[in-house]
């Protein structure tokens, strides 16, 4: 009997997605500004997002070395976190190589997932120009940009990925 | 139909009438055999546990201590405990949902534990007025129910190694789990946000430690996802997303944000470490399938699967778990001679949309080696591929999204191993 009324009210939901919910309460609160620009970590392949500030390999070294290394491995090699340069296989060869280097679309991703998760026991702890300098230095052992290239907010959308047009869309819209 | 006919092979291996166990007068063979062991304990006219009263009351209710075995497995980082997974055992449970404490976990840096008090969320972007709301405003919110399962997209990825694991199948399988999810349809609250014409995508975000981001199509959003507030019937427990968790019926586990905070509507995806780096299958070409959301149909035998024994020949039931990320489950067929004939399971009640169904088919084992399969189809016409066929199309590199048909070999002396075949 329950099931049989669990059943019915589903396939309602399921034939007439809209119900009654056009109908709400409208409590939602204008959300202020500082609330909005805190919160809103957001970057974009095009720079959209990216903060003020700038860092070099040679300075994002050090960063590497006292925040990322015990993780993830001398040079980026990998070790109890994900391998994220020194590739030695392509993307056809028999076992693959997926690093930044060989994998990554867009430098962009490396600034805004360090931002956020990284390094993973202390989140939020990099300040801009450390965050850009060891962007810098990943891109730097992947061989993408010199050791003394400033990356800021405007060169760092400019990082030629190799595998930019690697990826194919593969989301179809229901009809 | 008499006797007889019943008990007569529809499919190779001793496949039987997947009606067979609702007709009446039909008797197990194993059954009737160890009823007669049992008996003599039960002639004594009071178990021990009759012999006094029971425990008192709960607050909360837990498993028999008898059922301890019956747990996820969990495997966190060596460096970072709150980093990994956990899966569902789907071996030891039985119907279409899973128990709250059961349900896979991913996690990419352990459990947040939110005070739902000082917990918002936002709604901004591409919109004429944005919005934040509190828990107790959603709370108010006219609700409705979706019963779904949750897949993760790297789920069986243990399918694209070249010899067969040899695991109990929810270590293989069960980053898959199926829960009735309570809360608000998010058309409503983007509705009252009032879209603007440009946006066409959302950037989900949670309140975990990694902030963890995706983008998602704004169609799929307006079309049945919800703000789930309830799993199950209680509060989302914190290990699946308390207080506030999107859920995109039908679409990797991934896109099912957990501890949701923030929806940034935009027209671009952001290219998140999680839609670029992962959860993005590379392809024998060299190139990679991005925004592979859907889950496609995958079905398992459950019972009987490795780790399993069977004890003597005669009448088992064959039971498992079908789904698509399309739709319903339209048929699931079961073979018991590995993959030469089919025949049809019977499907439980209730068959929902993009919903764990549970499958039953009686098989007569007569003792001898044979390979269990089962393969689903789902309504839009989709059928589970065979593995040699996924890896032809797929190449062994994907990682993400493998659903192929799943072999168990039935050793004659009834021990069960996972095989390719
Ligand atoms: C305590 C260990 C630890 C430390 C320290 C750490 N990481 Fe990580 N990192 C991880 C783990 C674990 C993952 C995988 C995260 C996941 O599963 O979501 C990861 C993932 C990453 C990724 C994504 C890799 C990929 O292929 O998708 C990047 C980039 C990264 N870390 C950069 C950094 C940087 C930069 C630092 C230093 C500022 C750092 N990490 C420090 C553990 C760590």
């Amino acid at each position: 009997m329950f099931m049989r009324n669990l059943f019915f009210s589903l396939a309602v939901f399921v034939a007439y997605p809209v119900l009654a919910v056009e109908n709400s309460p409208k409590l939602g609160k204008s959300a202020p500004q500082t609330l909005q620009k805190n919160w809103n970590l957001d970057i974009f392949p095009d720079g959209t997002g990216l903060p003020a500030g700038s860092g070099t390999a040679a300075q994002g070294k050090k960063v590497y070395q006292q925040y990322c290394l015990s993780c993830h491995g001398v040079d980026g090699t990998g070790d109890s976190a994900d391998e994220l340069a020194g590739a030695k296989h392509g993307l056809t060869d028999t076992v693959p190589d997926k690093t930044i280097g060989t994998y990554w679309p867009y430098a962009t991703t490396i600034f805004d997932f360090t931002r956020r998760a990284m390094p993973l026991n202390a989140p939020g702890v990099l300040n801009n120009d450390q965050l850009y300098a060891v962007t810098a230095y990943l891109l730097y052992l992947n061989h993408l940009v010199k050791e003394t290239e400033v990356i800021n907010a405007s060169t760092l959308p400019k990082v030629k990925m190799p595998n930019r047009d690697g990826f194919i869309n593969s989301y179809q819209p229901k009809k | 139909m008499s006797k007889h006919n019943e008990m007569q092979a529809v499919a190779g291996g001793g496949l039987l009438d997947r009606r067979l166990f609702l007709k009446k007068g039909l008797s197990f063979s194993a059954l009737a055999l160890s009823a007669d062991v049992l008996a003599a304990e039960l002639d004594a006219p009071r178990p021990e546990w009759a012999q006094k009263p029971g425990t008192p009351f709960s607050n909360y209710g837990h498993p028999s201590r008898y059922e301890q075995k019956t747990i996820r497995w969990t495997m966190g980082n060596a460096m970072a405990a709150g980093n990994g997974v956990s899966w569902t055992p789907l071996q030891d449970l039985e119907g279409m949902i899973t128990p709250s404490g059961l349900h896979f976990e991913r996690h990419h840096n352990g459990v947040p534990q939110i005070d739902p008090a000082q917990h918002k969320l936002l709604i901004h972007g591409l919109v004429n007025q944005s919005l934040v709301f509190t828990m107790e405003d959603l709370q108010r919110y006219p609700m409705t129910s979706v019963l779904c399962f949750i897949e993760c997209g790297g789920n069986s990825n243990a399918g694209w190694q070249t010899q067969p694991i040899q695991t109990q199948v929810g270590y293989f399988h069960g980053m898959a789990s199926c829960s009735e999810w309570t809360g608000i349809p998010l058309r409503l609250l983007l509705n009252e946000a009032q879209i603007k014409g440009r946006a066409k995508w959302l950037i989900a975000e949670g309140a975990d430690a990694s902030l963890m981001n995706v983008s998602l199509p704004l169609d799929k959003a307006l079309d049945d996802c919800i703000l789930a507030l309830y799993q199950n019937g209680e509060r989302i427990r914190p290990e699946n997303g308390y207080p506030l968790r999107l859920i995109v019926p039908g679409w990797e586990g991934v896109v099912n944000v957990k501890w949701l905070r923030r929806l940034h509507l935009t027209n671009q995806p952001t290219m998140a470490r999680n839609e670029t780096s992962k959860y993005t299958e590379l392809m024998p070409s060299g190139k990679a399938r991005q925004f592979t959301f859907v889950m496609e149909a995958k079905s398992l035998i459950t019972q009987p699967s490795f780790g399993h024994k069977l004890k003597q020949p005669g009448l088992y039931q064959i039971s498992g778990l079908a789904w698509s990320g399309r739709g319903k489950i339209a048929k699931v067929e079961v073979s018991a001679d590995g993959g030469k004939t089919w025949a049809e399971a019977q499907l439980q009640e209730p068959v929902l949309s993009k919903c764990f169904t549970r499958f039953r088919i009686p098989w007569q084992w007569n003792g001898q080696q044979a390979i269990l399969k089962s393969r689903a189809i789902d309504e839009t016409g989709y059928v589970q591929p065979e593995r040699d066929v996924l890896v032809k199309s797929q190449g062994q590199h994907g990682y993400f999204h493998y659903n192929a048909i799943v072999s168990w070999e039935v050793a004659s002396n009834g021990s069960i191993s996972h095989v390719y075949a």
